[in-house]
Parts: structure tokens; C-alpha cells; sequence
């Protein structure tokens, strides 16, 4: 069973979401990556998401654009972020890591090539953001022959056929966006995001995972009531940014963050009517 | 002049919008919807006599169509070769072909209930056409310029004001183009309900590249009717350049199946196709996504989309539109580019010989139709789409001289 697999089992055996963590890769700088994915394990995170620096994010807000501008001035590519990936592997087995990105940089690479890195370097998951499922088959193929998932990510326009039709082509999990909006958006509409992912839910077998927008672990909390993963992105970013540099403030603000989100994942689910 | 009445074996795109291996849709699941909507929508109403009607009345009475096709004399006998005329899209109201599009895209919006327009712009004349139907539909309009552009185009930016529109500047990325169309995209991924997004050229998720393309062909058509009535004959050669690739589509699409007629598109080599300040993405650059298609792009070995560089902004841009991609790859047209001084050579030589101002951007088509002309007889015919006048550079120019006004 891959990482995301067995990570989702055990959780459900402890009833609780799991907590994903986004930075971007060489953010502030490509030497410190690494060590940020450590840390923001060991505050809590059952699994990290490393976004791909991109000269043209599109689907991001400010707070990530500017986490990909600061990594593009030490010239991260994909390539780095694979290096990156394989040197967390070698102290670390069982977290899963995916990556989320633009199409582009993975064209460019080449599908195959992409798929034979990934893997080798122990990437369990891709997100290209800009690449819906029906332009996905060709890359879709080369992950799949490498173990590698595919995850989609499902919109609050999405339309009950779509979201079968992606579902069944997904792997791992899939990615439902909290709200209509760029990352960081701060507009979440918490029970319009709840009977979305109800919806979802009963017409899909592979787990619903919650991110955009998500900013406090009072928000964590109550998603994490149906979601079965939230994924947290440009609110530990932001971290990032406000120390400017200084890695040792980094730590200690990631760790303190990670670990409230963690906390609020773990609250059991309080008794709340069902809704009708 | 229906617009879906092309008779020809040329059927691109398929119905995913794929023009081979170009083209396509590459957004955020957010924008499916939406582009479905769009999609639905415009082949309804593209059959739709009525809808036609109005389009139809609207590019005669408001935007002044026909434009002239005119046969450029002494700039045939400075040239020394074939005979030149010049479609003149610059004598539309607003100055350029820009507002063939925004008229049959504003009808949509309206049909489709969307009281929110959003475009993005780069020399500030798509910014300006829309702003202009915008203003006569009375319907709040935003629109998104490079913070770069906005220093570049002042008049224009001004201009979009005037009409009532709110002009945003991007602070992002490299400040230009592209990066007024991520901020577009990020506006309308979170206004997706009440907004309808113009995009000004034959580039972007399907439908866009096929529905600005069959709005701009009324170029083509109509060049089609009046050389037919002036020379007896079909032209031997097409020139137009070449940013998106909008204005150049439009003359094209309507001769694809005349494959006596060449094509020639003309970008924007900056200040030297070597020195990697141009924006010459079909001469020069690689296949890539970007901005919700496949098609040429100017990006690094990482796939970073690289900065740009021509004297006219409206060229300034990586990318190009996926129909002219393929149009390349099937050999069916060719793409050559032309530098900054050749540019501003021809903006001088249809200033003095013609008594006209081009724009900067079609300035690059004119330089070419120079070089082709001479190469070709005096019994040939080209045709070259003025796409633009060139009020809006003079400042660009003056500066250029070292005088400033």
C-alpha cells in the first residue's frame, strides 16, 4: 500500500483528519527546505506538501506568489525540489510528500522522466493545478506506472457528474477547494464547505481532503469534523515571510503553528446534530 | 456574414479545443464550469440569426465596418516591388481591431447575465475597447495592466478611466502582460458567478482561442470581397504580426483553404532574436502551458516563463495563440520576426509615404511586407492588416528621439 494509503488507514482508526502542510520548496532559501519539512513533522504534520516555484502562479494568492518569487531568486526548479524530496527520504520513510505545481515545469521536464524522478526520490503524490483530468491521461499513465498518485482537486462549481468523473481518476485523495478563490483567499464559508464535502463524499471512495483558506486551528477544527484531511498552505507560509530570513525565528514559529493545528485535528468530534 | 459560415476542409479546433497537439483547456478546476457555460453559450448563439443581427448591426454602426482595404501607392512604388495595400483596422472606432472582439464577447456577457466585465491589457488597447462596450452596456468593468505597461501607455491608461472603467495595477511578476492575465485569472476565479472575463486575443482556455478568432475573421472576409473587387484575384501573400495573434487570425482564418494565398506573421525580435530581448515565441521559443493553453512559450530550461522584450507592448508577451502554433507546425503559414529598428523604420517610411501613423505593433507587419514586396513582382499582391494606428506611441517614439512632449 503507498504512503498516502496507509496513512489514511491509520487515521481512521484513530477517527481523525490528517494534517497537511504546505511550503514552498526553497522558501527562503533552498538550503533550509529540508529542515522545514522535519520540523513542521515533528510539530504534528501527517503529511507535507511541497509546492514547485513557478514564475506564473495563477490559482495563488499573494502570500504564495511571493513564496515563489523568494524561491526563484535562488533559481529553484523542479529538478532542485526533486533533489530536496530524496535528501528528507533518507531520514524519513513513511511521511507522504506530495508535490503541487504548475503544468509547466513538468512538460518540460517530460511525463516519463517526471514520473521516474518522482518516484525515485519518494514522492507519493503530484497536484498540477492548472492540468484538469481530461488533458491528464498521458501523465496520469506515467505516474500510475510509478507507483506515483494522481490527486485532482474538486471546486465549489464542480457538478455532481464531474465530480465522479474525476474521483474516478484520481488516486491517493482528492483535493476539494474550500472556497472560489486564489490560496489564502479569506472568505470560507464553513457550512457551505461542509455540504460540499458531504456531497462529495457519497458519491466518492477515495478520501476528501480540505484546503484553501484555512488560517487558525478554530478552523482546522471544525473542518477536520468531515474533512478527512485539511491541508493548510499560505497560513505557514506567511510565517515564513514574517520572519524574513531568520531561520531560527522560522522554527520556532512553525513548530508552535504546526503543533495548534495538530491539537485541533486531534479534538475528538464534538456531538453535533446531523444535519438533515 | 454569418460568422459560422466558413466553407473550407480546415476544421480546427476539435471540441476540446485542441488544434493539434495545441490549444486545449489548462485552468483550475474552479474555471471548468464557467468555460462550459462560455462554451454552451457561444455555439448557441453563433447559430442564433438573431444574436448575428445584432453583432452585425453593432461592427457596422458602432464600430464603422467595413473598414477600407487601401491600395498603398507610393508606399508600392518606395518598395520598389509587389502591390500593397493595407486593410485598415485602425480606422475602427477606438483605433484598432480590438473592438471587433469586444463587441460579439460583450453580447455574451450580457446574454449570460453577467453584470461584471474583467480584462486584462497590455499596450492598453484591448483595456480601451472593452472599457468602451463596457461603458455602452453599462455594465462595471475592471481591468488589469501591468504596473510596467500602465508607465508605458499613460494616454491609454487614462483613456480607460475617462469610459468609466477601474484600471488595476499588477505589481507581480515581471509587471507586463502575462502577469495582468494571471491577475485576471485570480479576479475571476473568486467573482466567478457574477463576472465575465474578455479575453483580448486568440490565446487562453478554450473556447477562447476559436471564439476571438471567429470574431476577428470579419477581417479576412471582408479583405476577401474587396481584393476580389479590386485586383480580379485573390492576394499572393498576407502579412500581419504577431503578439497573441488576434489581428493575424482574423485576416488568415478566411484564406486557410487558399493555399495559393501565403501567410506570413510577423513578431516582435526586440533587439535581436540572439540577444534574448525579444518576444518572438514562434521563432523562438519551445512548447509549454501557460495561461490555460499548450502552445509556443519563451521559458528556461526549468520551464519559468522568461521575460519579454519589444518596442511595442502590445507584442510583449511569451506566449502566442495555439491556432497559429499549429498553423506553424502544418507549415500552412510562416512566422518571421522583425527587430525594434526595422519597426520604427516602417512606422517612418507609412508616416511619410502615406500619411498615416501605425501602430508600433503593426509597424512590424509593415517592415516585413517591405522586404516581402521587394522580393516579389509588380503583377503581386500583398495585403497587410493595419491592425492599429499609432497615436498611442507617439509618446514611445518621441522619447525614442530624444524629445520629450
Amino acid at each position: 500500500m503507498s504512503r498516502l494509503g496507509l496513512m489514511f488507514e491509520r487515521l481512521r482508526n484513530e477517527q481523525r483528519a490528517a494534517l497537511i502542510s504546505y511550503i514552498t520548496a526553497g522558501d527562503p532559501r533552498p538550503a533550509a527546505t529540508v529542515e522545514l519539512m522535519r520540523i513542521m513533522v515533528e510539530a504534528g504534520a501527517d503529511a507535507l506538501e511541497l509546492g514547485v516555484p513557478f514564475s506564473d502562479p495563477m490559482a495563488d494568492g499573494p502570500v504564495i506568489q511571493r513564496a515563489s518569487e523568494r524561491a526563484l531568486v535562488h533559481g529553484v526548479g523542479i529538478g532542485d525540489v526533486l533533489k530536496m524530496v530524496a535528501e528528507f527520504r533518507k531520514q524519513q520513510t513513511d511521511v507522504p510528500v506530495i508535490l503541487m505545481g504548475y503544468l509547466n515545469p513538468v512538460e518540460v521536464m517530460g511525463y516519463r522522466i517526471f514520473a521516474q524522478r518522482a518516484a525515485d526520490a519518494g514522492v507519493d503524490g503530484v497536484i498540477t493545478v492548472d492540468m484538469p483530468p481530461e488533458e491528464a491521461t498521458e501523465l496520469r499513465a506515467a505516474l500510475n506506472a510509478h507507483g506515483v498518485d494522481s490527486i485532482y482537486l474538486l471546486a465549489p462549481t464542480t457538478v455532481p457528474e464531474r465530480v465522479r468523473m474525476i474521483c474516478d481518476r484520481a488516486s491517493g485523495f482528492v483535493y476539494y477547494v474550500s472556497l472560489r478563490g486564489v490560496t489564502g483567499a479569506g472568505h470560507i464559508d464553513l457550512s457551505e464547505v461542509e455540504g460540499h464535502v458531504r456531497e462529495i463524499k457519497q458519491q466518492c471512495k477515495l478520501p476528501v481532503g480540505v484546503g484553501f483558506g484555512i488560517d487558525s486551528p478554530q478552523v482546522a477544527a471544525e473542518m477536520a469534523r468531515f474533512a478527512d484531511a485539511i491541508i493548510v498552505g499560505s497560513a505557514v507560509v506567511r510565517r515564513i515571510e514574517q520572519a524574513e530570513g531568520d531561520l531560527q525565528q522560522i522554527r520556532g514559529s512553525l513548530t508552535e503553528f504546526i503543533s495548534s493545528l495538530r491539537e485541533a485535528v486531534e479534538k475528538k468530534p464534538q456531538v453535533v446534530a446531523a444535519t438533515p | 456574414m454569418a460568422i459560422s459560415s466558413q466553407a473550407m476542409a480546415y476544421n480546427f479546433p476539435d471540441e476540446r479545443g485542441h488544434f493539434g497537439p495545441h490549444g486545449g483547456i489548462f485552468v483550475a478546476e474552479t474555471l471548468m464550469r464557467p468555460l462550459a457555460e462560455l462554451r454552451e453559450a457561444y455555439e448557441v448563439f453563433l447559430k442564433d440569426p438573431e444574436f448575428l443581427a445584432e453583432l452585425d448591426a453593432d461592427l457596422q454602426h458602432y464600430v464603422g465596418r467595413p473598414s477600407p482595404l487601401y491600395f498603398a501607392e507610393r508606399l508600392t512604388r518606395h518598395y520598389g516591388g509587389a502591390r500593397i495595400y493595407l486593410k485598415r483596422e485602425d480606422l475602427n472606432h477606438t483605433g484598432a481591431h480590438k473592438v471587433n472582439n469586444t463587441v460579439g464577447q460583450i453580447l455574451l456577457a450580457q446574454r449570460l447575465g453577467k453584470r461584471r466585465i474583467i480584462a486584462e491589457t497590455g499596450a492598453g488597447q484591448h483595456g480601451v475597447a472593452t472599457a468602451t462596450v463596457a461603458a455602452r452596456m453599462g455594465l462595471e468593468c475592471v481591468i488589469y495592466m501591468g504596473a510596467e505597461d500602465i508607465q508605458r501607455q499613460a494616454i491609454n491608461v487614462y483613456r480607460m478611466k475617462l469610459l468609466g472603467a477601474e484600471v488595476v495595477s499588477v505589481e507581480s511578476g515581471s509587471r507586463t502582460l502575462k502577469d495582468a492575465l494571471n491577475e485576471a485569472l485570480r479576479d475571476w476565479v473568486t467573482n466567478v458567478d457574477n463576472t465575465f472575463y474578455i479575453i483580448g486575443t486568440v490565446a487562453g482556455p478554450h473556447p477562447y482561442p476559436a471564439m476571438v478568432r471567429d470574431l476577428q475573421a470579419v477581417i479576412g472576409r471582408e479583405t476577401r470581397e474587396q481584393i476580389l473587387a479590386a485586383e480580379k484575384r485573390l492576394p499572393d501573400a498576407l502579412v500581419a504580426c504577431v503578439g497573441g495573434g488576434s489581428n493575424a487570425i482574423g485576416l488568415f482564418y478566411p484564406f486557410i483553404g487558399d493555399s495559393k494565398v501565403a501567410m506570413y506573421g510577423v513578431e516582435a525580435a526586440g533587439e535581436g532574436i540572439s540577444t534574448h530581448h525579444h518576444a518572438a515565441s514562434l521563432c523562438a521559443g519551445k512548447i509549454g502551458v501557460l495561461h490555460g493553453q499548450r502552445s509556443y512559450l519563451l521559458e528556461d530550461e526549468n520551464g519559468q516563463v522568461i521575460e519579454t522584450h519589444s518596442i511595442s507592448a502590445g507584442l510583449d508577451y511569451p506566449g502566442v495563440g495555439p491556432e497559429h502554433a499549429w498553423l506553424k507546425d502544418s507549415g500552412r503559414a510562416r512566422y518571421v520576426a522583425v527587430t525594434d529598428d526595422e519597426a520604427l523604420e516602417g512606422f517612418y517610411t507609412l508616416t511619410r509615404k502615406e500619411g498615416i501613423l501605425p501602430a508600433l505593433e503593426s509597424s512590424h507587419a509593415l517592415a516585413y511586407a517591405g522586404k516581402l514586396a521587394k522580393k516579389l513582382g509588380s503583377e503581386q499582391v500583398v495585403v497587410v492588416n493595419l491592425s492599429g494606428r499609432g497615436d498611442k506611441d507617439v509618446h514611445t517614439i518621441a522619447t525614442r528621439e530624444g524629445i520629450s512632449i
